[in-house]
């Protein structure tokens, strides 16, 4: 899958591991989930009605477009999460994943 | 003065007024329906949408049987979806409270006898049935008939359907007051449009007393709002509305999902409401409570987002009962109001009731209940 | 645990460019607020900072107005220890004088005595086809890639809309070493050489804009004026592919590209004014509804104040100007002493900026006729993929004339962004179908959450956030000990 976002500099930094839909992927530090993710994928998610992929709007935490999980189930806004070591990002639908009952 | 006649002025366009409108005009009678504001915009189109009949008080249930089958048959007779799903509607107890399922039981058996089939469902089984139900739930009772609905949709649909088959709908138009002047009444707008009519129907929801008290039936309404929000949608998979039985206030909280994925919450705890503004307000305090209950009853909800709160204007009454019948002062004068945050389900039914009432001056569903002279006791 | 921590606090929200300087002036003055904003670092969009491991130096950064940004940057960070601090945090609902924060999944209430929202500002944005394409971002969200992440939106990028904005980020993009594919701008040349006489009252800004442009010119981007936008190509797996256009001379002309930058101009951040029930008021100039100040930044709610962006579009210059402004108000207001000849000044001098953005909006003007003429298969409002036909079919159906009536029908503005994004256009299309004048079609209420809240929320005691000295804090410190 083709990248979506092109570096233009500040290439010097420490790597950060992370894994997007299970597959190892490689980000800088400082690097927010969107742009860690963006650069080695088109897309963030699905929009739940169908009509296109998703690869978040305006980066300020106000469309609320970029929102993905973790695979423990924990929902990030990618624009303003900073990516951290060994994240598991999911980037497909989100399934309600219900209680284990007693 | 602009005078308009017809034989029947609906003053309120909720769900009652609206629903009222399209069964009378069935019944061939002129109607003129006149709502302050925009149709279904309170607490019609602001409830959470409940079409559920269990939990209702068993001599309700005809009335609530009675709205069933309109329900059931709301698209062909709206000719539009209000997304009315018949997914079932459940209702649990939690394992604290277990002197709840007997309650469940007993109301379980008479409620057959009044034609609502529900079946009783305990732990293990109705956690393997309906495995979003957190552990505290101990045992359910469930409506297989019941559902839920849009309530944004439904009243406009009524006044729609009401209006194609000839009904005079005129929206932001204020009763400001209502006489009767030899046989007919003489309906006053703010704008100083009269309408006359034999008959007049009231169905203001919490603006209620604001026309009965003319005839002196003021009744002792008081107003609040629901406690509404709805989530980000995920993918379509609880079929139910589901809601705890309990008897503490902040417990009772309940919610549905949607065929396009938001799950709507509502329940915990009411905030007065203000008619003098239009406008009801959530409080932050009680969405707080919501969550924190709607995580007991669905833990696996805890993972969404909340994108959206509302609130409604909703008329109470002391024993959450509507005044709903013919008035003692005034022949020809109806009410249908303050539905105490239980309308929705049984509106349509309200309406039919109504229009049959005034156009064949009889019913077959007991309105003893609802009689409005029974906070009066010196009137009727 | 000290029980000042939690007395009614002077809150300040926001800590952008009228926000850090609402802050200096209180502090200045003895105070000492609290400062919740959403961000980690202060700045705001305009001034946002890098993370601390990168290296950009402030000119590559801000450009023309790295010396502003640093100036702004080492006020708020000298004043640390006099204020405190909750930034990642989200007021999202307030009631009274209570104001509900969340950070995370933590949520903590707090009673204000005063509140300054500095809310800030997003994109104005025109609905097209395939705007709901991946590859499609706002203008700010492209240059906050750029100045906050080095990176560009893509490897070819077109520039449309129309505002100062357009040129500025275009025109970062290319000294980046971005690849710009061209600028389309919807306004024709000839509103900006009518808009001159208002431009002249901030002649430093209108030389840099014209700087801008000509720096485009000389790296042979193509910049088109009077543009009509007619698509975003692409599809819905790979996204943006080109963008198809009118020109100025009707022509229809298309560029390739992997990303487009969108905006028109911006629109305040108007929710927690809404919430606190702030009156609004509609501007014809700009065709949005603006919450009432007056000129010292008084909402018509006793203790609210509103500066920045999120009051009036005048730019980072007059947030500044109305950021201090709207403290000396509220010191006024609370029977503290202020210096009146520092207050003539900063509202002459946002009078003069007042009259740029004036002159701005003119040269800029929001292409409503546009939005009026969307095609129906435009998707209308991104988060719930509405189409503009489909927002027709329900007014015709149901005769909704207003926003909110609307909304309840056709569920435009109802998703996620509560209508960011598609309340201007909306608005507009409503106006088209009904006959109505845009004032008419009304304004989306606010609804909380003011962005979306976990269901899982932890409540937490103010306490436990409040950064508290043993002895507890004193929320109002005596001019004299805060030495200033």
């Amino acid at each position: 899958m083709s990248k979506r976002f092109v570096r233009l500099g500040e290439t010097r930094r420490p790597e950060v591991q992370l894994y997007i839909d299970g597959e190892p992927a490689v980000a800088l530090q400082g690097d927010t989930l969107l742009v860690a993710l963006l650069q080695h994928s088109n897309r963030l998610r699905t929009s739940e009605f169908g009509d296109a992929e998703r690869a978040g709007f305006c980066l300020m935490g106000a469309c609320q477009d970029c929102w993905v999980r973790t695979e423990e189930g924990a929902r990030l806004r990618a624009c303003s999460t900073t990516v951290a070591e060994n994240m598991r990002i999911v980037t497909t639908q989100l399934e309600i994943s219900w209680p284990q009952q007693q | 003065m602009k005078q308009i006649a017809s034989d029947v002025v609906i003053v309120g366009g909720g769900i009652m007024g609206s629903s009222a409108a399209l069964f009378l005009r069935q019944r061939g009678l002129s109607v003129t329906l006149l709502e302050r504001d925009l149709i279904g915009q309170h607490a019609s189109g602001t409830n959470f949408g409940n079409v559920r009949r269990q939990g209702r008080p068993l001599y309700q249930l005809p009335l609530a049987n009675r709205a069933s089958a309109i329900w059931r048959r709301a698209k062909e007779l709206l000719d539009t979806d209000v997304e009315y799903i018949q997914g079932g509607h459940m209702r649990v107890c939690y394992r604290d409270r277990s002197e709840m399922v007997e309650r469940m039981e007993s109301y379980a058996r008479d409620a057959k006898e009044l034609g609502l089939e529900l079946e009783l469902l305990s732990a293990p089984a109705i956690h393997k049935r309906f495995p979003f139900l957190g552990p505290e739930v101990l045992a359910g009772s469930y409506s297989a008939l019941d559902g839920h609905a849009n309530p944004r949709l439904v009243s406009p649909a009524f006044a729609r359907a009401a209006q194609r088959l000839g009904a005079r709908i005129e929206e932001n138009t204020r009763i400001i007051l209502v006489e009767k002047v030899g046989e007919d009444f003489q309906v006053l707008s703010e704008a100083g449009t009269v309408y006359t009519a034999p008959n007049v129907l009231i169905t203001t929801g919490a603006w209620g007393n604001e026309l009965a008290s003319q005839f002196r039936e003021t009744a002792p309404l008081t107003s609040f709002g629901p406690n509404m929000s709805v989530t980000e949608p995920v993918p379509y998979c609880i079929k139910p509305s589901v809601g705890v039985f309990t008897t503490e206030e902040k417990e009772t909280v309940y919610f549905r999902q949607i065929e396009r994925g938001n799950v709507i919450i509502g329940g915990s705890t009411r905030a007065p409401g203000f008619p003098n503004t239009c406008r009801t307000h959530v409080r932050p305090q009680n969405t707080l409570s919501q969550l924190q209950q709607i995580r007991r009853l669905a833990p696996g909800l805890g993972q969404l987002r909340l994108i959206r709160v509302w609130s409604g204007t909703e008329g109470y009454l002391p024993d959450w009962q509507p005044i709903m019948g013919p008035s003692a002062v005034a022949a020809g004068l109806y009410y249908a109001f303050g539905f105490s945050g239980a309308g929705f389900q049984i509106g349509p039914g309200v309406g039919e009731t109504m229009a049959e009432l005034i156009a064949s001056g009889q019913t077959s569903i007991d309105l003893e209940p609802y009689r409005p002279s029974r906070f009066s006791p010196e009137v009727g | 645990m000290a029980a000042a921590a939690v007395e009614p606090r002077v809150v300040v929200v926001g800590a952008g460019p009228a926000g850090s300087r609402c802050v200096e002036a209180l502090v200045k003055a003895g105070i000492r607020p609290l400062v919740i904003d959403e961000s980690a670092r202060s700045g705001g969009q305009i001034y946002r900072r890098q993370p601390d491991n990168f290296t950009r130096s402030a000119e590559q950064l801000y450009g023309s107005e790295a010396a502003k940004a640093t100036r702004l940057h080492k006020s708020f960070d000298g004043l640390q220890g006099r204020f405190d601090y909750w930034p990642e945090s989200l007021i999202w609902n307030l009631a009274g004088n209570r104001i509900f924060v969340v950070r995370g999944a933590q949520q903590c209430s707090v009673e204000f005595s005063s509140l300054v929202i500095c809310s800030g500002a997003t994109d104005r944005l025109l609905p097209v086809p395939g705007w709901n394409y991946s590859g499609c971002y706002s203008l700010g969200g492209a240059q906050i890639a750029l100045k906050a992440q080095a990176c560009a939106i893509g490897a070819e990028v077109v520039f449309m809309g129309t505002g100062p904005l357009l040129y500025l980020v275009a025109a970062q993009y290319a000294k980046a070493g971005a690849r710009v594919a061209g600028v389309l701008d919807t306004s024709p040349f000839y509103r900006r050489v009518a808009a001159l006489p208002d431009l002249l009252a901030n002649p430093r800004a209108l030389y840099h804009g014209l700087g801008l442009t000509a720096s485009l010119y000389l790296k042979g981007v193509p910049v088109y004026s009077g543009v009509e936008p007619l698509a975003i190509e692409g599809d819905a797996a790979a996204g943006v592919s080109a963008v198809r256009f009118r020109d100025g001379r009707g022509r229809e002309k298309q560029l390739h590209c992997d990303a487009v930058a969108m905006g028109y101009h911006l629109r305040p951040e108007t929710q927690l004014a809404d919430l606190a029930r702030c009156q609004f008021d509609f501007d014809a100039s700009t065709r949005q509804w603006l919450p009432r100040i007056d000129r010292d930044g008084r909402s018509t709610v006793a203790d609210i104040y509103l500066a920045g962006d999120g009051a009036r579009i005048r730019g980072a210059d007059a947030a500044e100007a109305s950021g201090e402004l709207a403290a000396l108000a509220l010191l006024a207001d609370r029977g503290q002493a202020v210096d009146s000849q520092r207050v003539a000044r900063l509202q002459q001098q946002l009078g003069q900026l007042e009259r740029f953005a004036r002159g701005l909006a003119k040269a800029f003007p929001w292409p409503h006729q546009l939005a009026a003429q969307l095609a129906d298969a435009t998707v209308l409002c991104r988060c719930e993929v509405v189409t503009v036909g489909e927002m027709r079919s329900t007014i015709a159906l149901t005769g909704a004339s207003e926003a909110n009536r609307a909304k309840a029908f056709s569920r435009v503005g109802m998703g996620r962004c509560q209508g960011r994004y598609c309340a201007n256009a909306g608005a507009e299309v409503i106006a088209a179908a009904t006959d109505g004048d845009i004032c008419s079609a009304g304004r989306l209420r606010a609804q909380a959450p003011v962005k979306p809240l976990p269901l899982a929320l932890v409540e937490v005691a103010p306490e436990d956030w409040l950064e508290v000295s043993a002895e507890g804090v004193d929320p109002v410190l005596k001019p004299a000990e805060a030495g200033l």
